[in-house]
């Protein structure tokens, strides 16, 4: 009997096999399921649906896709009204992958310090660490502001990847550094064993194991990086600005109205690429949420 | 998927189970020679958090101290700044502007100044009340995602939907939800002008945030679940536990550690609040956070505004401390003790 019950709750969702006339908690356990599902995805579905509407069919509330239409997706990437959306879109994955980049640079040694060794000092440094990533935007933007005034550096790249790294470096760090815990270690002592220096070790046989992790961690800082909005909304000019920034201040034709349909087709195109990512590196990324637990 | 959870207070706070190397000279050259490497290791991060966030923040510190140069309002006559010992912070804390022949007088309502406590009582308000919203909601969410059925993994991945959706955009789809003529108004047959007036507005953020961020809230409770052994829910059932005693003497003493880093992750990031107001009302009607009016002041002033970045990190500085306490207080009745006994008994 006791086997019976610890099979069957198991971490598995293997079904249960005994026929039953109806299970009163399993149903109530789908409907909230459903209920969960409608709220993540209801909102997002108007967007979606207002984005394949005709402008003219704004507020239009009928559920499904009517007066179905791609011209807000041409309007979207339209200079006419001064909107460079394509430009935000290039600016934004440009600003992403730099400062991922140079978060990971920096983040897998770190990472595997804090994981791997023993030193003193260690709990100072991740204490540091997590400080770090703590402080609030605003606290950086100010001083950050007058002196990339003072320097010229207003609406450059650096401006925008610099302060950037601020946040990402210290979220890379604290997920890897969870990850890499984790990883099979032994295999390392094995390659030290059969004449690898540490370094030997680290690349070739700790780099290609932890390539998931690394993967997984470029993701969410990439995302993170994509969907900052307070300090670029204050360093960026109108050549440099991201996705968040120009979807913020979408100008429409119409002076004192807000082009509704143009601005979902925006939020669209902005949002759909994560959301397939999400989807798709779904187990991955919830462990490495859990895991570094920041943002 | 249950492998991946983690016991989110210990491993976030407390380092790796130290290996007990024998006491010895060899031990010692070994520590020696990790640490060595450990720092070459670190440090260069540690040199790129120094320019990207310690400098910013001791300029800031530095700014806060000195007058904004401009013009006296007395005299008409450029004042180019200098020393300004506290005044920065008695603008904002003390409501205190400089009025005729830099006499300190009270700001007049509607400056930036004289807004000050409102920000804070409005930074709270939004803290308060979707913390506790996504908590509640949150921990149901959670307790559903960790039963076992059919089209878990949807579920799992449908969560992350509204975390993965950038902030700017949330607050874009609900403005546009909360429109005169939106789908809320129509849906409950109101015609409420939601960005008009103060309570609307509040709701309106109050209900944006809650649905971008009890998703990820629910994901970290999970994390907090997955740990709590089947074995002793069996054990509690045998000796006839309810489901609500079960829930209130297994679950939440249980999951609290996980719980409560949760929380103050949330209540740090709520207490910083700034994008979803400042797209979604401008920060009109009363919703103005400690954030915006940085923003706002940072135009008019950057020592002033230094200031009041340095007084909104204190109070989130603050209030991580006196969670950081708190769970303190309660790390030493789960693991972390067990690591520090076996060291004291050596």
């Amino acid at each position: 009997m006791s086997t019976l019950t610890a099979s069957r709750k198991g971490n598995t969702s293997a079904p249960e096999i005994r026929k039953r006339p109806f299970d009163w908690g399993q149903a109530r356990t789908y409907i909230s399921a459903a209920v969960i599902v409608i709220w993540c995805f209801l909102p997002a579905y108007w967007m979606v649906v207002t984005a394949f509407r005709q402008s003219g069919f704004t507020y239009d509330t009928t559920f499904f896709f009517t007066h179905f239409t791609l011209d807000n997706f041409v309007a979207t990437f339209s200079e006419a009204q001064g909107n460079h959306f394509a430009r935000a879109l290039g600016n934004s994955l440009f600003i992403g992958i730099c400062t991922t980049v140079i978060a990971l640079l920096f983040g897998v040694f770190a990472a595997y310090a804090l994981a791997r060794l023993n030193f003193k000092g260690k709990f100072l440094v991740l204490g540091v660490i997590l400080g770090a990533s703590m402080f609030p935007g605003v606290a950086l933007v100010t001083p950050l502001f007058q002196l990339f005034t003072n320097i010229g550096w207003i609406g450059t790249y650096q401006a925008l990847i610099l302060p950037n790294i601020s946040f990402v470096l210290p979220l890379t760090i604290y997920t890897l550094t969870s990850f890499f815990r984790e990883m099979p270690w032994e295999l390392e002592e094995a390659a030290r064993i059969d004449g690898c220096t540490q370094g030997q070790a680290f690349r070739k046989v700790i780099m290609p194991l932890a390539a998931p992790a690394v993967f997984t961690t470029a993701i969410l800082a990439f995302i993170s990086s994509w969907n900052e909005f307070l300090l670029s909304s204050q360093l960026s000019s109108d050549a440099t600005k991201p996705v968040t920034v120009a979807i913020a201040s979408f100008a429409g034709s119409q002076p004192h109205e807000e082009p509704y349909t143009t601005i979902m087709a925006a939020a669209t195109i902005v949002t759909i690429p994560l959301i397939i990512m999400v989807l798709l590196f779904q187990r991955k990324i919830v462990a490495g949420l859990t895991a570094g637990a920041v943002k | 998927m249950s492998t991946q959870a983690k016991p989110l207070a210990a491993e976030t706070i407390s380092p790796t189970p130290e290996r007990h190397l024998p006491k010895g000279e060899s031990a010692d050259r070994k520590a020696v020679t990790q640490g060595r490497w450990a720092a070459t290791l670190i440090i260069p991060s540690l040199i790129v958090l120094a320019i990207v966030v310690g400098y910013p923040i001791v300029s800031a510190i530095v700014m806060s101290f000195q007058n904004d140069s401009g013009l006296d309002p007395a005299t008409g006559l450029f004042v180019a700044g200098g020393f300004a010992g506290i005044t920065n912070y008695t603008h904002w804390l003390l409501q205190q502007c400089t009025g005729a022949g830099g006499a300190a007088v009270a700001c007049a309502p509607g400056t930036l100044g004289a807004q000050f406590w409102n920000a804070t009582v409005t930074t709270f308000f939004f803290t308060i009340v979707t913390v506790l919203l996504e908590t509640i909601i949150g921990f149901w969410m959670a307790i559903i995602m960790a039963r076992a059925f059919r089209g878990r993994g949807l579920l799992r991945a449908a969560v992350l939907v509204p975390w993965a959706i950038p902030t700017a955009v949330t607050a874009k789809l609900w403005g546009f939800i909360f429109a005169f003529q939106g789908i809320a108004n129509s849906l409950f047959g109101a015609s409420i002008l939601w960005t008009g007036s103060e309570w609307p507005a509040k709701w309106a953020v109050v209900i944006a945030d809650v649905w971008k961020t009890t998703p990820f809230m629910a994901l970290l409770i999970l994390a907090g679940l997955q740990l709590i052994p089947d074995t002793v829910y069996e054990a509690a059932k045998v000796d006839g536990a309810s489901t609500y005693q079960r829930f209130r003497m297994i679950t939440l003493p249980l999951v609290k550690p996980a719980l409560m880093v949760a929380v103050l992750f949330r209540v740090m990031d709520a207490l910083r609040m700034f994008d979803l107001p400042f797209i979604l009302t401008q920060g009109a009607n009363n919703t103005t956070t400690l954030s915006i009016l940085v923003i706002q002041q940072i135009r008019q002033g950057f020592n002033s505004a230094a200031a009041l970045s340095t007084i909104t990190f204190i109070i989130i500085f603050l209030v991580a401390f006196i969670f950081v306490r708190f769970l303190g207080a309660n790390a030493v009745d789960s693991g972390e003790p067990t690591t520090r006994k076996a060291k004291a008994a050596k």
